[in-house]
């Protein structure tokens, strides 16, 4: 009992999960800024947001629904801590796995977007509705590319949803980037991972210049620094978790350590070159690229897994 | 200095109030904000709603519409909030002192916690203003 507390609130779970994600939401913001040819923010940048944030009034606005906009924060945050929970345990030790986790997976990480769609309806202010009905919107558009292109390794695996045991069969054969249908799942899930974090081309839901923060526009205080820590937290989990399904994951023994590190820094620094090489798409530009080309792509990867290749 | 004192210091979100200027302020805190200055070194961001806001901005003489909205935009942001007149009319209502059309300057309508006086006043004044603020701030 207290092993698995330690699990959730200390280890691989909460605190961990946090203080990385205020970690590389700075590496984010430092890389960023050099692309823009400044000096950034410091380290701590990201802490003093957020102990900022924690200290500032929290106002809940009338005309919505205050229980369900308090609390909406929460429920991303929970299941972005559990879903790093899930994919650390299962790299420390692959024996941890149960049936069906990648499932689990892949719904918790749909979790912190609908999380920000309740709090953006229950805020009673139209341009946060606006911003909720198109996160809604990008949530249908992308999930159906990212769960083909996640389906591909368990293809090529002969159906394990296990991630543990997809981790050893990566570790025992070759890692599913290393052939033509897994690099192709690769670079669609990629796609599919900056919409899922709402970063620039696909950060539609909350454009800044056209409807201000769009859900996130009446939080203040606490629940705006909850939701902030998800979005953090969440630069972390889902590039890990394509390390997992992808890159084999982290193999915990001497020099595998730092190389499984740098899998994730590529991905990271791969998203961040995205985001600041790219302009804005309009939410039906967005469904098209992700119903057509992605889909189509995704589908490719599909039939080539089958095939084997 | 606490904790909560210090992070405030050092993550200080603006927001952008223009009311009725003749638009030169507003390009100068734009100026302000672009890479050449770079106020995320000292955490400074532009915000687009009041809700996330530290500072505001404040620039130009105020008319009796926009009195009201000022008015409002106070109420509606989280405390510790602090206001900036930025520019002379901001400050001192500058050319439009008597008119019939005029609310009054700002710190008769909302406290007003630093003046940067000019016309346009520059980047580098606007800066220096913020900074004089932080280091109030710290003071208490």
């Amino acid at each position: 009992m207290a092993k698995t507390l330690f699990y959730f609130i200390v280890f691989p779970g909460f605190l961990f999960t946090a203080l990385i994600g205020l970690l590389v939401s700075w590496i984010d913001r430092k890389v960023t800024a050099r692309v823009q040819w400044r000096v950034g923010p410091p380290i701590l940048q990201p802490f003093y947001d957020f102990v900022k944030l924690l200290g500032k009034e929290t106002i809940a606005p009338q005309a919505g629904s205050k229980l369900t906009f308090l609390f909406s924060p929460i429920f991303g945050l929970a299941a972005a801590t559990v879903v790093s929970t899930i994919l650390w345990l299962v790299m420390i030790s692959p024996e941890k796995t149960f049936l069906g986790d990648l499932i689990v997976v892949i719904y918790l990480l749909t979790i912190p977007s609908i999380s920000i769609i309740i709090g953006g309806f229950a805020s009673g202010n139209p341009l946060a509705s606006l911003g909720a009905s198109r996160e809604m919107k990008m949530v249908l558009a992308y999930e159906l590319p990212f769960i083909l292109a996640v389906f591909t390794p368990v293809i090529k695996a002969q159906g394990i949803i296990r991630l543990g045991d997809l981790l050893q069969y990566q570790w025992a054969n070759s890692i599913f980037l290393n052939s033509w249908s897994g690099f192709i799942a690769f670079v669609v899930a990629i796609i599919c991972m900056q919409a899922k974090l709402a970063l620039v081309p696909f950060d539609i839901p909350e454009a800044e210049t056209e409807i201000i923060a769009g859900p996130y526009i009446e939080y203040s205080g606490a629940p705006l620094a909850l939701h902030k820590l998800t979005r953090w937290m969440m630069l972390f989990v889902v590039p890990m978790f394509l390390v997992v399904m992808f890159m084999g994951g982290i193999l915990f023994s001497g020099w595998h350590i730092l190389w499984g590190i740098l899998k994730y820094v590529l991905l990271l620094v791969i998203i961040i070159l995205i985001r600041n090489t790219n302009p804005r798409l309009r939410i039906d530009q967005a469904i098209k690229f992700f119903w057509g080309p992605m889909t189509i792509l995704a589908v490719i990867g599909v039939i080539l897994a089958f095939l084997g290749i | 200095m606490d904790l909560k004192t210090k992070a405030l210091t050092k993550s200080i979100w603006v927001f952008h109030f223009a009311a009725a200027s003749c638009n030169n302020c507003d390009i100068e805190i734009l100026d302000a904000l672009t890479p050449k200055f770079d106020l995320e070194r000292f955490g400074i961001l532009l915000v687009g709603s009041i809700r996330h806001a530290d500072v505001i901005l404040a620039t130009g003489a105020i008319s009796h519409k926009a009195a009201v909205r000022l008015k409002r935009l106070y109420e509606q942001a989280p405390q510790p909030c602090l206001v900036v007149a930025v520019g002379s009319c901001a400050c001192s209502m500058c050319i439009f002192r008597d008119s019939y059309n005029m609310a009054g300057p700002f710190d008769g309508l909302v406290p007003v916690h630093a003046y940067i006086p000019g016309c346009p006043p520059k980047p580098e004044a606007i800066i220096m203003g913020v900074v004089k603020l932080i280091k109030a701030l710290r003071k208490g």
